[in-house]
């Protein structure tokens, strides 16, 4: 397996402010890599610094075994990216923009080829609206469309998820599995909603103050005998004291609202789910919350300030 | 030494006699040799030479009918000629009322002349004076001094050749004072190096001239009145 | 770098803001030109007032090549205004609109991109330029004839044969074509520094107006610095309206009275364009993009 990516000892200040700092890592081939932290930790300066938008202060940046700095147009040929919300021409029209993007990629093209791009993100029949006539969303899938234009091996997508509704996001988590799966891409995603990037990720980065905080695979990371699950039913009252008298009571969390939560091995969920039909518990819903939460607020800052709003 | 002094007396009323005297059978015989013209269409090149003015010499043309119709017309693009000095024709001058005294000789070129004051008679004339240098062999005029109310004073020089049977020169130089010119100020936005008070008074204090060169002349064949609106 | 140079007009003239100054010069030129067909002759009177007392004229002065002159010398002080809302927009436009981000990772250098955006912007000021010559010149001569052209200089006036005027007018163009391109650098240049238009589009026209006055006032201490302002030299495409005379204060046709004029000042003025390109390109090369 190849590293699409290898970053090695990577550092960035602005003035005073030292914005990324030491920071190594490595993208593999395939890998949908996610990149967490808190707003402010670095995450967008390190793409940035990917995409060479920003000169890092110091560090080394290889991509494709090729050194950032000296092969950069090389590079770019084959990586495509979305940086935080995908702002395009407001008075050109979505043909016109993917067009003109598809022109400053360098690739042949028809217009067929293009249109039918489109139609692939679900923009067909407003191929030719202008784009200050478009919703997020729809922005959004633009976007996408413009990274993917020209085939490239390695996609960035910082924040894709930004101001997009429900539907939207599940749209997104779909499109990177599509990616991953089926187009043999190599994904570096960068988000704060964390139960997406665990849906998604084979690798996972956290980093926090500029500083990695912990790198690994999603199994390392999510260990599944401390999964959460939320139960809601008609009577969460009732459905807690049947919890309390039974086998399943030791692994009863404080409650937080008024759903009742268990901390259990993810194996154990299924019969836990069967206890409750058994007992004619009626379940609304039978979550499982992951941990990466939590996870999360304990290897980063994030923790003092919760428990500081919280206390 | 009495005999002297009344001989002195007597030779200098003579003199003055002399420079009192009535030119007017001059005037009269120069004048009936213009008025054999009665119209003519010349054409000829213009040249205006005044230090603030820089233009070009260019074709023009002048129609003329008796008794004082005058038309000069560039044939291309703009004349830019002293007010009144051109339209000032011989026949101008002479058609005045006025009183002629003789004032004395000047010699013009090679050309011996005899020097003509004109005044005129009527009050409301523009010309205050003209000075006459008259050739009396050809009876032409050579060069005239002209000074009006409202317009200055000009020199006007006459040259003539082949049509000096008819007293049309065949070339005209009218020469003025640009001291009572008033200089342009131009709104131009130019950063030059602008010139210095000293260097005005020089342009100020220098001659301007109009010089026409006629080339040829159609005489009495007819001018239509229309020519002149 | 055609590409680049395709796109970035292309983007240039689908924009509606492009055409703001085109509609501005347009409606200028339409005033002036009606106003002198309504009442030209009295304009001429007064501008002429100092000579008209004093000497005749003959001929037509209100014709297209004079009211070109006076359209070129009341536009080419403001024009710069309308060139700088594009010049000063180039880069921190895109960084406004968020798209300077997504052009900048694609496979492009960033020298290249720079570059086509200054040519970009240079075409649109040929364009401009071009627009302004058929409507102040070629409408001019359509509604008033042509004619030699009179001009008043600070103490002197010239005049110009009508068909020794049209050439003139074309180096004149090129020239103004050159002092508008010195707007446009600068503009592209400060464009860089900010994230929003107005910044630059406010403080290119703000260097414009400082200098030109700088470059107009006789005060000692300015005159010192004047030769090296570009507004001082923007205006020396008058000197083509300027002949030598001969010995007999007669007009050569077909000359300039002070050429060297013209190329020290063109020289200066493509001084002032490599600089500000270069050190664009350089600043930019450096500069992270955060927008």
């Amino acid at each position: 397996m190849h590293d699409i990516i290898k970053v090695t000892s990577l550092g960035k200040r602005f003035r005073d402010i030292t914005a990324v700092d030491e920071l190594s890592f490595t993208v593999n081939e395939g890998d949908v890599y996610g990149f967490l932290g808190q707003n402010g930790a670095g995450k967008s300066t390190t793409i940035r610094m990917l995409l060479t938008l920003i000169k890092p202060t110091h560090g080394h940046i290889e991509i494709f075994g090729l050194n950032l700095q000296s092969h950069r147009i090389e590079i770019l040929k084959q990586v495509g990216a979305i940086i935080e919300k995908p702002d395009l021409y407001k008075y050109l029209s979505a043909y016109e923009n993917l067009r003109l993007f598809a022109k400053l990629s360098g690739i042949k093209f028809l217009q067929k080829q293009l249109m039918r791009q489109l139609e692939m993100v679900g923009l067909q029949g407003r191929e030719h609206d202008k784009v200050k006539t478009f919703s997020q969303g729809m922005k959004q899938r633009l976007g996408i469309a413009v990274s993917l234009v020209h085939d490239p091996k390695l996609i960035i997508l910082d924040e894709p998820t930004n101001g997009l509704d429900p539907q939207g996001i599940a749209d997104m988590r779909n499109l990177i599995l599509h990616l991953s799966r089926e187009m043999k891409k190599t994904i570096f995603v960068s988000s704060h909603l964390l139960n997406e990037i665990e849906h998604v990720a084979t690798r996972v980065l956290i980093i926090d103050k500029g500083k990695k905080v912990i790198e690994g695979s999603s199994e390392e990371l999510f260990d599944p005998s401390n999964t959460i699950v939320e139960i809601d039913s008609t009577n969460n009252f009732e459905c807690l004291q049947l919890l309390q008298q039974s086998q399943w009571q030791q692994y009863l969390q404080p409650q937080r609202g008024h759903s009742v939560l268990l901390k259990m091995n993810r194996n154990q969920l299924p019969q836990l789910n069967k206890w409750l039909v058994e007992n004619n518990v009626a379940v609304i819903s039978f979550q499982p919350r992951h941990t990466l939460e939590d996870f999360f607020l304990q290897v980063t800052s994030g923790k003092q300030y919760v428990e500081a709003f919280t206390n | 030494m009495k005999k002297l002094i009344v001989l002195s007396l007597l030779i200098c009323c003579f003199l003055f006699d002399g420079i009192a005297q009535d030119e007017s059978t001059l005037i009269n015989k120069v004048k009936a040799k213009i008025e054999q013209v009665n119209d003519y269409i010349a054409e000829g090149n213009l040249k205006t030479d005044v230090s603030f003015i820089k233009a070009p010499a260019g074709k023009i043309k002048v129609w003329f009918k008796k008794p004082d119709k005058f038309r000069l017309t560039r044939e291309k693009g703009i004349s830019i000629l002293p007010k009144g000095g051109v339209s000032i024709n011989l026949r101008s001058v002479f058609a005045e009322n006025n009183v002629a005294l003789g004032a004395g000789e000047s010699v013009i070129g090679s050309v011996q002349t005899k020097i003509v004051k004109l005044l005129p008679t009527d009050e409301n004339s523009d010309i205050v004076l003209s000075t006459i240098y008259i050739d009396t062999s050809e009876l032409l005029v050579r060069k005239v001094i002209t000074t009006t109310k409202e317009n200055g004073t000009y020199e006007i020089n006459l040259y003539y050749g082949k049509y000096s049977n008819y007293a049309l020169p065949d070339k005209v130089v009218f020469s003025f004072n640009t001291s009572d010119y008033k200089l342009p100020k131009g709104i131009t936005l130019e950063f030059d190096e602008l010139e210095k008070p000293a260097d005005l008074n020089k342009l100020k204090n220098k001659k301007g001239k109009v010089e026409i060169a006629y080339t040829s002349y159609i005489i009495n064949k007819g001018v239509a009145d229309g020519v002149f609106k | 770098m055609w590409k680049l140079l395709q796109i970035e007009l292309y983007k240039i003239f689908n924009r509606p803001r492009t055409y703001i100054a085109f509609g501005a010069i347009t409606a200028l030129i339409a005033v002036i030109q009606l106003g002198l067909k309504a009442d030209g002759e009295a304009y001429v009177d007064f501008i002429m007032s100092g000579l008209k007392d004093t000497f005749d004229f003959e001929g037509k002065i209100l014709n297209g090549y004079l009211v070109c002159y006076v359209i070129l010398q009341l536009l080419l002080v403001h024009v710069p205004l309308l060139i700088s809302l594009i010049a000063a927009d180039i880069i921190s436009g895109e960084a406004n609109m968020g798209t300077l981000r997504l052009l900048l990772t694609k496979p492009v250098s960033k020298t290249s991109f720079m570059l086509a955006k200054f040519f970009a912007a240079s075409i649109y000021t040929f364009v401009l330029l071009l627009w302004i010559a058929v409507l102040a010149l070629a409408l001019s001569i359509f509604l008033f004839g042509t004619d030699d052209l009179i001009i008043q200089k600070t103490s002197y006036v010239v005049q110009i044969t009508e068909n020794d005027v049209f050439w003139r007018y074309v180096g004149a163009f090129c020239f103004a074509f050159l002092a508008m391109l010195t707007v446009t650098a600068v503009g592209f240049f400060l464009s860089i520094f900010a994230e929003n238009s107005i910044g630059p589009i406010v403080a290119t026209m703000s260097i414009i107006i400082v200098f030109t006055i700088l470059s107009t006032m006789t005060i000692p201490v300015f005159q010192k610095i004047q030769p090296y302002l570009f507004t001082t030299h923007m205006v020396s495409w008058k000197e083509f309206f300027d002949e030598k005379v001969n010995d007999q204060n007669e007009v050569v046709k077909g000359s300039i009275q002070d050429p060297q004029k013209i190329i020290d000042s063109a020289l200066i003025l493509v001084l002032h364009i490599v600089i500000l390109v270069f050190a664009g390109i350089f600043v930019f090369r450096k500069k992270d993009v955060l927008s």
